[in-house]
């Protein structure tokens, strides 16, 4: 792989928060669905922009490493498809979420795709054991890594800051939708009167 | 085939994505905060 292998750094990140965006929108949606909790619809929303933008890069730095690795800068194998389908499930779920009457909340229909969204992620995550692929097996597993050292430990601590930028984004976005409901029922009680 | 470019390239896509996504996010708090909190001293 030569020195291409430092892709490494930014392409795993993007690709455990795109994967680990839409655990969380559904997660959430199902707190939403079965508990009503207030913010978790909010929530759920402010993940989908970051989740969407991380899946693109996780997209496009892979398709820049496939290049000179496998001569090609793109193949319908497994691992790719599966991802690019996580990107237009983000696609969905946004332009649903945005449909949503109340504004910065979700939702019940965009809920529910949320849930049914995450069928994918396992998918994404076995494709490269059920299916032939270009792309390479899982290096890091529960049973060890086979990433050199001088390697594996800059990755995780890349992954840790991607994932602290990534939450404080969530945070910056639950912020927003939070103040545009109060300035929606400041409007709505103003209407009123 | 030399690497550096894509090495480059992959940095500054990502670079670019997060930059995006932290300013417009920031902005976009901000913006809204700032509406809520003026409707809020209105009588």
């Amino acid at each position: 792989m030569g020195d291409t292998v430092k892709i490494i750094f930014v392409h795993v990140p993007a690709a455990w928060l795109g994967m680990g965006g839409w655990t969380g929108i559904a997660i959430a949606s199902i707190i939403q669905l079965v508990w009503r909790h207030p913010l978790a619809g909010v929530s759920a929303r402010a993940i989908a922009v970051p989740g969407a933008t991380f899946a693109a890069i996780c997209l496009i730095t892979g398709s820049i490493w496939g290049r000179p690795t496998w001569g090609t800068w793109w193949v319908w194998d497994g691992r790719l498809t599966s991802m690019l389908v996580l990107f237009f499930l983000y696609l969905g779920y946004i332009a649903l979420s945005n449909a949503s009457s109340e504004k910065g909340d979700t939702s019940r229909v965009a809920a529910v795709f949320g849930i049914i969204g995450a069928v994918n992620i396992p998918i994404i995550n076995r494709s490269v054991v059920w299916w032939e692929s270009q792309h390479q097996k899982a290096s890091i597993t529960l049973g060890g890594s086979s990433i050199d050292q001088a390697y594996l430990v800059p990755l995780f601590v890349s992954v840790a800051g991607f994932s602290l930028l990534f939450g404080a984004l969530v945070l910056m976005r639950m912020r927003t939708a939070l103040a545009e409901m109060r300035i929606e029922a400041r409007m709505r009680r103003m209407a009123d009167y | 085939m030399p690497h550096a470019p894509f090495i480059i390239a992959s940095f500054a896509v990502t670079g670019v994505g997060i930059s995006w996504l932290l300013i417009s996010s920031y902005l976009a708090m901000r913006r809204a905060e700032a509406s809520a909190d003026e409707l809020r001293q209105q009588p």
